[in-house]
């Protein structure tokens, strides 16, 4: 795993966005003994940007969801691959970019199941959209791969320190 | 992950602790469908469940699911907040019969 503390994400805001200050950027394998790092790492910058620990651990969930679906879904049963995990402030939102790059998922095919059917699987896609307040697959910038880019706001409270506003 | 399992006359115990996620749901799934197949109602204790995921999830509901198809009974018991949290996200909290402690869940017949 390579940490990239030095804001040279590989998936840069859109241009006109509002200016964003680096949390981490994180480039791994997309396997699952990984994914405790990386889940560390979610927790450390979401308490940073002030969310209290029950939301900071809400949107570990969500990130590790997120990953799992790259794993199992986007490279499934290809050599496994790699992906990039960033982590920004923006805009009073803590907003995380996960891109692979697999084969490009249809999209229509990303849906949670309907939570009356009590069957195993499925839950990941609802706990993204339950947690996090925007979701949305972005076209990666070489158009390789899939970006998913996920924002959660921050409570007024939380978000008083300026500390990490670009 | 450690998965400690005590089997007491009529139900077998099973008591899940650590990170129940992607990398060791497998291996919870694989001993509680072993626990299941012991033909006794069946209580998974997740106290010392630090985090638990979607696959951590699915394998309880493949218990659940395996249990009724026996025709065993099947709870979880002093449900840690994490978990408890993810269950409510899930809506499953009123799915699993759920208990706060072993004593409550012995007298409730499970």
């Amino acid at each position: 795993m390579r940490a990239r503390p030095d804001g040279g994400g590989r998936v840069a805001p859109a241009t006109g966005a509002a200016s964003e200050a680096m949390l981490f950027d994180l480039h791994f394998p997309a396997r699952a003994d990984r994914l405790k790092l990386a889940r560390a790492g979610v927790m450390a910058a979401a308490r940073m940007c002030g969310f209290a620990e029950p939301a900071a651990r809400d949107i570990v969930l969500a990130v590790d969801e997120a990953c799992q679906n790259v794993i199992r879904h986007a490279y499934g049963d290809e050599a496994a691959g790699d992906m990039a995990l960033t982590l920004v402030r923006r805009g009073g939102s803590l907003v995380v970019r996960l891109r692979d790059f697999a084969p490009t998922v249809d999209r229509t095919t990303i849906a949670p199941r309907p939570l009356g059917r009590i069957v195993p699987g499925g839950l990941g896609t609802h706990f993204i959209r339950a947690i996090m307040d925007r979701v949305a697959y972005l076209e990666p910038p070489d158009g390789c791969g899939n970006l998913l880019e996920m924002a959660k706001v921050i409570p007024k409270q939380e978000n008083a320190s300026d500390e990490l506003t670009g | 992950m450690n998965s400690p399992v005590s089997e007491e006359p009529g139900r077998v115990v099973v008591r899940l602790a650590g990170e129940v996620d992607l990398e060791h749901a497998p291996g919870v799934r694989r001993l509680l469908l072993d626990c299941v197949g012991r033909g006794k109602d069946m209580l998974v204790d997740l106290s010392r469940v630090d985090y638990i995921d979607s696959s951590g999830i699915a394998s309880l509901i493949e218990a659940l699911q395996a249990t009724k198809a026996r025709g065993t009974g099947f709870g979880l018991v002093a449900v840690s907040a994490q978990a408890m949290r993810v269950l409510e996200l899930a809506r499953l909290d009123r799915v699993f019969a759920i208990h706060a402690d072993l004593a409550a869940a012995c007298r409730s017949g499970t």
